[in-house]
Order: C-alpha cells, then structure tokens, then sequence
C-alpha cells in the first residue's frame, strides 16, 4: 500500500482514544504488523524532528496525538477543559493505589495514617480508580485500582512505565 | 479530614504562627505527615528518633491545635497514644524471650513513617509527568467527550458504581411525603423483569431515568432497579452511559 503511513496518520488523528495498534490492524488487514510498526515510527520521528505542535504518543496501549508539552500556555488559551484537579489527599491515595494495586481500603488507611473515604470517593467518580472486585478475606472487602483514564491523565504506556518507588533508604539523606 | 494550623507552617523556631489571618486545615494530610514534618525539622535520624523529644513536640502541637479550637481528627490522637506507648516501652523494656533479640520498639512506626515517605515522593514524580489538560492536550476534552451512544459491546462501560449513583440520584426524589400506603402491592421481581424487558423489546432505548420514575412508591422503583441488575446479570439487557454523569441508557440485547 502507498499510502498506508498517511491512512494510519489518519486513523490516530480522528480518533477520541488512544487508538490500539489491534484497531489499526483489523482495519488494515492486508498490511503486516511490521509494516503498521514501522510506520508509526516513522510517522513519530516526523513529529518530533519537524518540531511540530504534535506529537506522536502511546497512551494507555494506544497511540495518540498530543500537543507538545511547551505549548501549554497558548493552547490553555482556546481549550475550555479545565485540569482534574484533585486534593493532596486524593493524590496521595491515587498514587499509593497506583503503586500496590490491587488494594483494600484499609490497606491505604494504614500506608497513609488516616482514613480515605472522601478521597478514595472522589477518585471512583473522576473515573481514576475503579472497583476491581472484592478480596476472599473477611468482609469480603473491595479491592481497588487504577483505570485507563488514569494512564491517559498520566501519559503511560502502562504501569510499568511509572516512576519506580525511591529504595527504602534514610528519608533525610 | 482536614485538620491543621495556620496559615503556614509554623517558623524555624518552632513557633506556630498564630497570627495568620485565614485558618488553613490541610496542610498536613495527616498525623504521618505531621510527624515526618517534625523529623525534618529537627535534622533528626529516622532511624533513631528521639522518641522523648518528639512525642513532646509532637502532642505540643496538638495542644497548639486545640487551642486554636480546631477539631482534632481522632488521627492525631491515636498517634499520640502510639508515640506515648513507644516511650513508656523504651523506659521499661521487655524482657525479651530467651534466644530473641530484643526488638525496637520503635521499627514499626519507622517502616510506616519510610514507607509513607516514599510514596509522598512517588507523588511528585507522577506530578511531574505531563499531565493530561494541564500540560498536554489532545483533541477534544477528557471529561466531556460527548460520545454518540456505542455500537460495540465494550466501547463505554458502565460501572456499578455509575449505576447506584444512577439510583441515589432517583432515590433522593422520591415523594417524601408519601406517609400512606393502603395497598402493598404485590410485585415480584420476576414479573417486574419482564414487564422491563418487554418494554426494551417493544422500544429502541429506554433511559434509567424513565423506567425508575415509571414506578410509584418506593418499591416500585426499587424492584425496577434489581430487575435491571438481574436482567443485565443475565446479559439481557446492555447499559450504556455515553458521558460522565450522563444519561444512562438500556437496551435489550437483540440475540
């Protein structure tokens, strides 16, 4: 195909989601995975050596245009959507749910001192954390996790690409 | 549960800055926080805390908070009781076990304290990524994506959370003034489920709101909602939600 870089080019922009590589091949069956690899890279050394306001990213397991990160202040200017903005309580469950996931509740309580309903409610409805299901404990408690729309907000890949927890070592080093 | 002190934290003296016009609660999220704060402070060893010191400055400050008249979550003071049992254990040690070593009675409070340190930078790690609709954008909004309703099986999901706040949201309406009821109706859940699936078979989408409200009286409304858990239990019927907080939207399955 000639002009499959310009189809996928296509395809990545007009989709709301990050787009799957597993989409890109259904829709193109006659190409091979290493075509639709090479050419997503490609298509993202373009992007990033013509400096342009995009670039080429993979979120979630798909692939995405994003502006660039220094753009920031101008394109504020034209969006109406406001940032998730979250409490320092909301953060800090989010991010210890993000690194011992699956957890229960009352595993966070302990890791941060104090109880998390509010936050842990706030981070359910922003869609960050979701029920897992529940452990085979007693209380059969909930486990909880983190979402895709979490590795959108974040900009991952997937989990393994969060920063790796600091070793336990002397905190006032 | 916000509780904390004035406007900034207190000054290098130790001093709690009283003065502040405006009573901020949130600047520590929490005892832990509190305690590594003082630990900072002081240039102190984590690993070998002066225990003494600390549970003195630790309850001075909440004394401090008291009288500022702010509510103490029960938190601060559990803490407290924790750091007063250390120091009474570091005065009269156990007598260890034979053939044990003798344990500090410190080591657990330390690991919590280092464990919650590193998620609180973890914390800023994360922050420092590019942040969706703070430091990058992509086409559209994330919240607002105003989807048209899915044709495929998995393109948006409702969760069972989205469905009882669905519910919450009908139940808060409910007639409060309904005081008689004269007739206890006779509903089981297995008529309740047909007449829903028979309606969905007869129409293309109904919204949740429609069949709950369709419902007099309470439990109406509530075998409503279990005939629509069974029947989605059941893969019956699908539930859709096109946007965050949206209508929820109910189909019959056409097998």
């Amino acid at each position: 195909m000639e002009n499959i870089k310009a189809i996928i080019e296509a395809m990545i922009f007009s989709s709301d989601q990050p787009l799957a590589f597993d989409k890109i091949q259904d829709a193109l069956p006659e190409a091979t995975r290493a075509e639709i690899t090479g050419v997503i890279d490609s298509l993202n050394n373009d992007y990033r050596q013509r400096e342009r306001g995009i670039v080429l990213m993979t979120i979630a397991g798909g692939y995405q245009f994003r502006t660039r990160e220094d753009l920031a202040p101008w394109v504020k200017k034209i969006k109406s959507c406001r940032p998730a903005s979250l409490t320092p309580a909301a953060l800090e469950t989010l991010a210890i749910v993000a690194y011992r996931q699956p957890i229960v509740r009352a595993e966070i309580e302990r890791l941060r001192g104090v109880d998390v309903a509010a936050p842990l409610k706030t981070l359910l409805e922003k869609k960050l954390v979701k029920i897992l299901g529940r452990k085979d404990a007693p209380g059969k408690p909930i486990i909880y996790g983190t979402t895709k729309r979490f590795l959108e907000v974040f900009g991952l890949e997937d989990l393994s690409e969060m920063p790796t927890l600091r070793e336990l070592r002397d905190i006032d080093g | 549960m916000e509780t904390t002190i004035a406007e900034e934290r207190p000054d290098d003296t130790g001093a709690i800055i009283t003065t502040g016009y405006e009573v901020r609660l949130d600047i520590f999220q929490g005892p832990l926080d509190l305690l590594l704060y003082l630990i900072k402070k002081n240039e102190i060893d984590i690993y070998n805390i002066p225990i003494t010191i600390i549970t003195e400055q630790y309850i001075e400050y909440l004394h401090k908070l008291q009288s500022l008249n702010l509510d103490l979550a029960g938190e601060y003071l559990v803490l407290a009781a924790t750091l007063i049992h250390i120091k009474s254990r570091m005065l009269l040690p156990l007598e260890p076990l034979p053939g044990e070593e003798e344990e500090d009675p410190r080591r657990e409070l330390v690991e919590q304290l280092i464990e919650y340190q590193v998620f609180k930078e973890a914390l800023l790690e994360l922050d420092k990524r590019p942040l969706l609709e703070r430091d990058v954008f992509k086409r559209g909004c994330l919240i607002e994506d105003n989807l048209p309703l899915p044709v495929e099986d998995e393109a948006l999901e409702v969760s069972l959370f989205d469905l009882l706040q669905a519910f919450k949201k009908i139940a808060a309406s409910w007639d409060k003034k309904e005081v008689m009821e004269i007739d206890r109706e006779k509903i089981t859940l297995a008529a309740k489920m047909n007449e829903v699936l028979t309606l969905l078979l007869k129409r293309d989408g109904v919204s949740m709101d429609e069949l709950l409200i369709q419902g007099i009286g309470k439990s109406q409304i509530l075998y409503t909602f279990l005939a629509l858990l069974e029947l989605a239990k059941m893969r019956l019927i699908k539930i859709y939600q096109a946007e965050t907080f949206g209508k929820i939207r109910i189909f019959a399955t056409t097998a």
